[in-house]
């Protein structure tokens, strides 16, 4: 099948308008015979289904949490970004189109690039309204902070905890519709297929996570709201339950698979402490603001530090190598991420690292200190020679902007990070790839929809920071509920869907016998065992730097290792109880496919570009080198083996933007 | 305002009311009794207007009884209810890492404070119902008439040292429960603010002082009587 | 490190639970109490045993899935932290640690230390959101200033997420700083000042519906929360249901 992008035409800036003004309505009326899946509730799910809800759509949301308002988007810290300049330092929904596109290195869709940044304002306007109680200056006016990749300061945010503040808005949303009894909400539910009737997406067969049956769902459209992938590395600071089932289980019905080898390393997490690591948590983006990033210059001295006999305070200034403002003067240490994340692995293999493992880089708050205690100190009119002054008025102010991350990160490392460096290092983050989408959000299943990172069009090959929020409430608050209108508008006289159809049939019965292969299969290890495994596979061969050789190995390796999966897995109790290692077994058998699908991806892909570094293709700098004939999306068709997926390619045309060398220096 | 009571919340701002009127009825009690103290005389004139004025008697005493009796059937239902939303209880449970012992045994020292004042009513109170409406003497004035009768009988009353000791204990329960009661009675109506670090301090004096006071009116009584 | 846990088990909300001794060893101080129990359940599975069930997800205390009563607290003996951002530093080798689910009627146990919360969800159906409409024609953001110190405030209340470690540390299993945060967060915003008075009395007659216990004021729930809401809060909550009640 030809890939169709279905952008409509006209000038950039008029695609949107000139679409939502052109295609098909549902009346009031109608909208109330017609039902919606939708699958996940995080931004982009929560969103769409209290919209959908409030326009009259009968909506069924599902999610494996016990609440919607647990989903991981509540985990998002740092901020949303919109075109709103209230700065005044020159942002315009052009400029945040042109961040967007040249940070996701060229790789990413124009026409949705575009529209997200028309709409981000809109969803500012909302999230206030709905009673988000974003910063505020002392003017009574919404605060806005900067983010890497950009040079304006356009993002909104509420302490260290946006994306929770973001995710209660749309969980408020949801709950006023769930009161009113629109939303029907089926929690700790996981979705484990779609069902295609007559090559549309009629329903979907979900599991009970209490009881463990198994439910047939049908509507008219199915809207997969289910988040990114990036637990196929084991170690990630996605949360423990994140999945890419409901994707993978849609890929597999037909649903193209693009750009999954596009993963986002986040430069600054809590280094690995221990071979018991569950997760990795994250310090927020917005800590880059005022934290220098620094190694020791000398390597006897990074042994020192390694070793525990030199302390990072003690090291003078002229032998610390703060890399990131040595590479990259211009943006400093608010590169993008996929830069700074290499940046730091290029110094740490180069001996450089700063905890016992090597793996650690410093990101230092001293001269931020130094820097708001005079300036505290001058508007108290004080001394601002008194050196033990303006340490204790810079801690007031540095607590003031990030105390509850400091907080975080002593009660997990147990170091106090107002006193010495804290430590960190990258880690998988958010991916970019996902299910292949047109304009209209559509997948290549007609009705099935794919919002927020399940999707995979508007990021390119890497994400700025705080985009991800903006995306995920642009697709649920204000794409999706127009576009799936224009698709649904076919479906007013089709009545309800039945779910005794043979598809029904056909879909839950694949369904148990799945079950019942983990059930019965008399295996020896856990579950775990065989994702850290794949996550191994995953960071050391598709990880932060790839080549040839390494993805070959990789997809051997976790073909190999899904086999023994199969064998050898053990997952105790029964099916019709509440068992957590049974939904584990089917969520990492989907990573073990996808997994394969991801370093073919990478293979195919023989250039790099922001999160996707080939180690074959880079600039004498040792900085990324995009190519010309590379740039397209890579969509995968399933053929019954991950690695014989079927590649087609859907051309990426820039008329409003000169594709330019990425640089930050 | 008529479904407020049928609330959880209601109920909380109902006890937390008839705990007002009644720490204000501590107060004006204590306010007569330490006269006993100072003088004698005002104790005795006081005592007979309060015990002969309609309105305190008609009036304000059956409002004091509704009020005590309302804030112990009230707060014997909630700690039932409250009680009965835990039915499986922990194993193991550290609730001196969070919150004080007395505000988790109000119950009990609200139980305690209850035989109290019964022994207390059936001690003061009904002899007295039993002189001014069932005998008809509403004079106040002692048998051989030579004054007013209320001062005799309050030092009389603190005689046996069984009662005495009843008395002091019956107050330090007065203190713990009000050692939480005084605080939590204004956070109940919602007065959590700027002030409410000063009111704890003042919370903390008057659960402290007053029944501190009863104690000492006690002692006094009894050792002085007893020399 | 070796630690003696003494753990609730039960199969189902129809059957009745039990504590269990579960030994574990060479735990390190690094771990946190989740990954500790990790090893617990990794035992537990190569061993034929049913693993020890218990709610958990972001494990960066953010989503409010882990629960656990910890040696008599919610979320174990550590301030300001769920039980998956608490560390096993926190105990000595040999300690006895019990572990128990979060106990309210209110939240009935659905496996081992698993409770269902859903209570918190129907308490904000009934009133925990602001009637506005996604249209894309809402007015612009900085239409309404609020001052800072409001929506500072406001975000404080808003910090709640939603584990129910107040009520199960409350000994009446109340759930008052939960709703009195949600209440109060609309409370202190212009935003909210409309639908204020049916908000408060909705959700509170919804809170009492769902069987939680009153509040006395013991203060125990400010105390474990890990997100430090204030009894303020309750304070409030109980202020805009006497204006409200007086109004309607």
């Amino acid at each position: 099948m030809a890939l169709d992008s279905k952008i409509p035409e006209g000038p950039l800036a008029d695609k949107w308008t000139n679409h939502k003004n052109t295609i098909d309505l549902v009346n009031p009326a109608n909208k109330r015979l017609l039902d919606v899946i939708v699958v996940g509730t995080g931004l982009a799910g929560g969103s769409a289904a209290a919209t959908l809800a409030e326009l009259g759509y009968n909506v069924k949301a599902f999610c494996f949490q016990d609440s919607p308002r647990r989903a991981h988007s509540i985990a998002a810290q740092g901020g949303i970004n919109a075109a709103k300049n209230y700065q005044g330092d020159g942002d315009s929904t052009y400029r945040l189109f042109y961040d967007t596109v040249k940070g996701g290195d060229y790789r990413s869709r124009e026409a949705n690039v575009h529209r997200l940044a028309e709409v981000s304002t809109n969803i500012i306007d909302q999230c206030v309204a709905q009673g988000v109680p974003f910063a505020r200056d002392y003017g009574g006016l919404l605060d806005n902070r900067s983010f890497g990749g950009v040079l304006v300061s356009r993002t909104f945010y509420a302490k260290g905890q946006t994306g929770q503040q973001l995710l209660l808005g749309a969980y408020s949303a949801m709950n006023r519709q769930i009161g009113r009894g629109k939303i029907k909400m089926y929690n700790r539910h996981e979705m484990l297929d779609v069902v295609v009737v007559d090559g549309k997406a009629r329903g979907i067969i979900a599991r009970n996570l209490v009881t463990g049956e198994i439910e047939r769902h049908s509507a008219h459209a199915v809207v997969l709201g289910s988040g990114g992938y990036g637990n196929v590395f084991y170690l990630s600071t996605n949360a423990m339950g994140s999945n890419v089932t409901a994707a993978w289980k849609a890929h597999k019905r037909g649903a193209y698979f693009a750009n999954p080898c596009y993963t986002q390393i986040h430069p600054t997490c809590i280094p690995v402490s221990g071979d018991h690591q569950s997760k990795l948590t994250l310090m927020s983006e917005s800590l880059r603001n005022d934290g220098r990033i620094w190694v020791p210059k000398n390597i006897e001295d990074a042994k020192a530090i390694q070793n525990r006999q030199l302390k990072p305070v003690d090291l003078e200034e002229d032998k610390r190598d703060y890399f990131l403002e040595r590479r990259y003067p211009a943006f400093g240490n608010l590169v993008p991420r996929d830069v700074a994340s290499r940046a730091a692995k290029e110094r740490c293999d180069a001996g450089f690292g700063v905890n016992k493992t090597g793996e650690a880089v410093f990101l230092d708050f001293a001269a931020a200190i130094v820097r708001y205690g005079k300036e505290k100190a001058h508007v108290k009119g004080l001394n601002e020679e008194d050196d033990s002054l303006i340490q204790i008025l810079g801690k007031e102010v540095v607590k003031s902007k990030y105390g509850n991350l400091f907080q975080m990160y002593e009660k997990i490392v147990d170091e106090n990070p107002y006193e010495t460096p804290m430590m960190i290092y990258p880690a998988v983050h958010y991916t970019m790839g996902g299910i292949w989408v047109d304009y209209n959000l559509q997948t290549t299943i007609p009705g099935l929809y794919a919002i927020g990172e399940a999707n995979f069009s508007e990021h390119g090959a890497n994400r700025l920071g705080a985009s991800a929020l903006m995306q995920g409430l642009a697709d649920g608050y204000f794409v999706l509920p127009y576009t799936i209108g224009n698709y649904l508008s076919k479906d007013i006289r089709t009545g309800p869907i039945s779910t005794d159809s043979i598809e029904f049939e056909e879909a839950e019965t694949k369904v148990k016998r799945e079950i019942k292969h983990f059930i019965n299969n008399n295996g020896t290890k856990p579950v775990d065992y065989f994702h850290k495994r794949l996550g191994k596979i995953m960071w050391n061969k598709c990880g932060m730097a790839r080549n040839e050789k390494d993805l070959k190995e990789a997809i051997e390796e976790i073909s190999t290792l899904r086999d023994e999966f199969y064998r050898d897995v053990r997952v105790p109790g029964s099916e019709n109880e509440f068992n957590e290692e049974l939904a584990k077994a089917g969520r990492v058998a989907d990573f073990l496919e996808l997994g394969e699908l991801f370093a073919k991806d990478a293979l195919v892909r023989e250039e790099s570009a922001g999160g996707h570094f080939r180690e074959e293709y880079q600039t004498a700098e040792g900085e990324a080198k995009r190519r010309k004939e590379f740039q397209f999306v890579s969509a995968w068709e399933y053929k019954g083996a991950p690695k014989d997926a079927e590649l087609h390619k859907e051309k990426l045309v820039y008329e409003n933007i000169e594709v330019k060398e990425r640089s930050y220096k | 305002m008529s479904g407020i009571l049928n609330s959880s919340i209601g109920r909380k701002i109902a006890m937390a009311l008839s705990a007002f009127f009644l720490m204000f009825f501590i107060l004006q009690h204590f306010a007569i009794n330490i006269l006993s103290v100072v003088n004698p005389e005002t104790f005795n004139e006081v005592s007979h207007f309060m015990g002969t004025n309609p309105l305190v008697q008609f009036a304000l005493q059956p409002i004091l009884i509704f009020g005590v009796i309302f804030h112990f059937v009230m707060g014997f239902v909630l700690e039932f209810k409250n009680k009965s939303s835990r039915s499986v209880n922990y194993a193991r449970n550290n609730g001196n890492a969070n919150s004080s012992w007395v505000s988790r045994n109000m119950i009990y020292s609200g139980g305690f404070i209850l035989v109290f004042l019964i022994i207390h009513f059936i001690d003061f109170w009904i002899p007295e119902l039993n002189i001014k409406y069932v005998v008809g003497d509403s004079s106040g004035l002692l048998e051989d008439g030579s004054g007013y009768r209320y001062f005799e009988e309050l030092q009389h009353k603190f005689v046996p040292l069984w009662r005495v000791v009843l008395y002091c204990v019956g107050f330090i329960f007065l203190s713990l429960h009000l050692l939480h009661g005084f605080n939590s009675a204004f956070q109940s109506v919602g007065a959590n603010n700027k002030y409410t670090q000063s009111l704890k301090g003042l919370g903390i004096a008057y659960a402290i002082l007053i029944p501190l006071g009863f104690i000492v009116i006690a002692l006094f009584h009894f050792f002085n009587n007893s020399h | 490190m070796n630690l003696i846990l003494q753990i609730w088990r039960q199969e189902n909300a129809q059957t009745k639970g039990k504590i269990i001794e579960y030994p574990v060893q060479d735990i390190s101080p690094d771990m946190s109490f989740l990954e500790m129990l990790d090893i617990l359940n990794r035992q537990l599975i190569t061993n034929g045993d049913i693993p020890v069930a218990f709610d958990h997800d972001c494990r960066e205390g953010i989503c409010g899935s882990c629960s656990l009563y910890i040696n008599g607290e919610a979320h174990g003996p550590d301030r300001r932290v769920t039980t998956c951002q608490l560390h096993m530093r926190k105990f000595k080798d040999g300690d006895t640690i019990f572990i128990e689910p979060f106990r309210a009627d209110a939240f009935p146990v659905i496996k081992d230390l698993v409770v269902d919360r859903s209570a918190f969800d129907r308490i904000q159906h009934a009133g925990g959101f602001i009637s506005v409409n996604t249209s894309g024609n809402t007015q612009d953001g900085n239409s309404i200033p609020i001052s800072k110190h409001d929506a500072d405030e406001a975000m404080d209340a808003a910090t709640c997420i939603g584990c129910g470690a107040c009520v199960a540390s409350c000994k009446n299993s109340s759930a008052m700083l939960f709703v009195g945060a949600k209440v109060s967060q609309y409370a202190l915003l212009p935003q909210g000042q409309i639908e204020a008075p049916d908000r408060v009395q909705n959700m509170v007659a919804q809170m009492d519906l769902e069987g939680f216990g009153n509040c006395t004021n013991t203060g125990a729930c400010e105390v474990e929360c890990p997100k430090g809401i204030s009894l303020e809060n309750i304070a409030r909550m109980n202020r805009e249901l006497i204006k409200a009640s007086i109004k309607s």
